[in-house]
């Protein structure tokens, strides 16, 4: 799709994103929203209900960056991801039963079990990888982007990370290195306001981390991050602009986690109030009422979405409850290309 | 009312005290890292301490361990005594250049003119199904590394003892603290005591087999050295408890009384604890005394994995040792 020659054509300027998308890829992106969010809340219960182990990093709340930065993007586009990542799979196009049969450890699963909640990634749908180490992802998604330019492909690397991985060195190598080689990289930042349990105030030397695009001379952009039109038109022209070979950007997107940062937060660095505050902010409602008023989907239709997400996270449960455990004997199997004899 | 003299402390609590004991004892002892603070840490060792000692004492770094490892590095040097927690050891990997390159070498490359006294600590090791990029036990990296001391306490009683060892000594002490550990009770003297760190402890007496053991291992050696003298198999544990320098002159003592080595550790077989420990055996005048080959058990030459039994089947456990020592002693290996 041809972005630049959309917008131009679009002179009254009224909200481009709900003209740029037909109704039915408007619906679907409300589809995968609901779909992040009834995946976690399942996931969740199950590890409520002692089904699987480990941790896990939800997203609830944050789902409207994830999909509104994956609606630009093609098969071939990468992306690299983070340990709050199950948002950004299911929005770069993977299946929630080959999801949950990695959170339940099964050979089914998108990693063979061996990878669990952090590691979830559908490697077909150009989704690099979801990552345990902050700011992990970042270089290499500029990795990806230099191999997009030596091979002459128009494709563009998507790097999601948190306010927090901001202040790790690899973002900023990365940033500079992605400007002065003019890569075709988009560098997503989902600034939730607290890195673990330090906020942003107590951890950044300046206000948002859009401002630290001006120190590696590209555009530094500021959306709303629960608002999925903002964020998708402030990725639609950075991905033009990345195709085009411009070089990368970098958009903030404000939001919020309304979970805790895994399962062993205890909120002690946050109030009540401000987690109400921000739940009332819910992306996927702000969307529905959108669809809604511009006559795009009715109630019922939500609801008809709604219900087939909570059935299609149900079935994906059931399916991967039923996989087949991985055996001991493999434990070494994948650590080299070719196993060492 | 006195406080008694002895309780029962967790393994994290027994950090926590040694903390605050050393902040209460010396205004130098600061402790940095990521949610220290109001979090009380990923593991709640911390826990409290940043509402008793206060934020200029107990700081929250940003994200950024190799940056916030080499404030740490500065501080030491110029006089303070920084206590820098990681979040997981695995992390270590972002901030070696520091740990490595300066806080190792300063001062042999400054001629001795100066000192780096700093305490780094690392949640380690595996079982708590947080996979490969939060599992590891690197700690064989570090004791690579002259000029780092590294050590590996396994019980709240040597924990305690040994980070008050570590905070007074003035070089660079990296404690590598077993995740499962954490929970696990044991006596600990309220009082300030320390534990010398670069000796090792026999834990149990046996005469068929001596096994070298650290950290989480210690503890499945001993259930196995249980289970094996129900055998008839008298097996001795020894408790390594510090990896640089190690304490050869206990291994060979043990060894010439035993004839026989197992050296059992969560670290990557190869090129671990194992090797080091085999080797030394080997260049000592225990070697004379072996009466069967040496045994490592070490972690697979694998990642973590995420999956329960996989992960499980990754690292030496109980009955792995048992039967593993069985073999040896009936002459299968
Ligand atoms: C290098 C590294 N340091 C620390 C951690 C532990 N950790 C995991 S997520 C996290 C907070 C990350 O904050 P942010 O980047 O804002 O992402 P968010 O969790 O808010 O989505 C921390 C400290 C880690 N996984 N990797
Ligand atoms: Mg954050």
């Amino acid at each position: 799709m041809n972005v630049q020659a959309r917008r131009e054509a679009d002179p009254t300027n009224q909200r481009p994103f709900y003209r740029q998308f037909q109704p039915e890829a408007l619906q679907d992106a409300l589809r995968r929203m609901y779909l992040i969010r009834r995946f976690e809340e399942g996931a969740e219960d199950s590890y409520m209900r002692g089904l699987i182990h480990g941790t896990m990093h939800l997203s609830i709340g944050q789902e409207a960056s994830a999909v509104g930065s994956c609606m630009h993007l093609r098969k071939t586009d990468y992306i690299t991801s983070t340990h709050r990542g199950h948002g950004h799979c299911i929005a770069k196009g993977a299946d929630p039963k080959l999801m949950f049969a990695e959170f339940f450890g099964k050979e089914e699963g998108y990693c063979r079990g061996r990878g669990g909640s952090m590691h979830i990634a559908d490697v077909e749908s150009g989704n690099l990888g979801a990552n345990g180490i902050v700011a992990g992802g970042i270089p290499i998604a500029v990795g990806a982007a230099l191999a997009i330019k030596k091979q002459k492909r128009d494709d563009v690397a998507v790097s999601f990370f948190g306010d927090g991985a901001s202040n790790e060195g690899a973002f900023h190598e990365a940033l500079n290195m992605a400007s002065i080689w003019k890569l075709p990289v988009v560098f997503v930042c989902e600034n939730n306001k607290y890195g673990m349990s330090v906020s942003t105030e107590r951890s950044m030397a300046v206000e948002h981390v859009a401002d630290r695009a001006a120190g590696y001379r590209m555009p530094g952009v500021i959306v709303d991050g629960n608002r999925i039109e903002d964020v998708s038109e402030a990725v639609m022209e950075a991905t033009a602009r990345a195709r085009a070979g411009e070089g990368p950007s970098l958009i903030e997107c404000k939001t919020y986690r309304i979970r805790g940062h895994s399962k062993s937060d205890r909120n002690r660095y946050r109030s009540k109030e401000e987690i109400e505050e921000w739940a009332a902010k819910d992306p996927i409602r702000h969307f529905e009422l959108e669809l809604i008023a511009r006559g795009i989907l009715d109630e019922a239709q939500v609801d008809t979405i709604r219900a087939a997400a909570e059935q299609e996270i149900a079935e994906a449960i059931d399916f991967a409850r039923e996989g087949t455990d991985p055996t001991p004997d493999e434990v070494t199997r994948d650590v080299y290309t070719v196993d060492l004899a | 009312m006195n406080a008694p003299a002895i309780r029962e402390l967790s393994y994290a609590q027994a950090i926590q005290e040694a903390l605050a004991q050393a902040m209460d004892a010396d205004p130098r002892v600061f402790l940095m890292g990521e949610d220290i603070g109001v979090y009380g840490g990923a593991f709640q060792v911390t826990g409290d301490l940043v509402h008793r000692y206060g934020e200029d004492r107990v700081m929250d770094t940003p994200i950024a361990e190799l940056g916030a490892a080499g404030v740490a590095v500065g501080a030491a040097l110029a006089g303070c005594r920084p206590v820098f927690e990681f979040q997981f050891s695995d992390f270590s990997a972002l901030a070696l250049e520091q740990i490595v390159n300066q806080a190792a070498k300063i001062r042999f490359m400054l001629g001795g003119k100066v000192s780096v006294p700093l305490v780094m600590r690392f949640p380690a090791g595996s079982g708590t199904g947080a996979a490969a990029q939060h599992s590891q036990s690197l700690e064989a990296w570090l004791a690579h590394v002259p000029g780092l001391k590294v050590i590996q306490p396994s019980t709240p009683y040597d924990i305690k003892g040994m980070l008050l060892a570590a905070i007074d000594d003035p070089d660079p002490v990296m404690v590598f603290e077993h995740k499962l550990l954490y929970k696990m009770k044991g006596d600990v003297p309220a009082e300030p005591y320390r534990v010398p760190i670069g000796k090792a402890i026999v834990r149990r007496a046996g005469t068929g087999i001596s096994i070298v053991a650290t950290s989480i291992m210690v503890h499945r050696a001993l259930e196995a050295a249980e289970i094996l003298s129900g055998e008839g198999i008298d097996a001795e544990v020894i408790d390594l408890r510090t990896l640089r320098p190690i304490d050869t002159a206990t291994i060979i003592a043990s060894v010439k009384k035993t004839g026989r080595l197992a050296c059992v550790y969560e670290g990557v077989k190869t090129l671990g604890m194992g090797a080091e420990i085999s080797a030394m055996i080997a260049e000592s005048e225990a070697f004379d005394y072996l009466d069967a080959p040496i045994l490592r058990l070490g972690g697979a030459e694998a990642p973590i994995p995420y999956n329960p039994v996989l992960e499980k089947a990754s690292v030496p456990q109980t009955e792995v040792i048992v039967a593993r020592v069985r073999d040896l002693l009936q002459g299968r290996i």
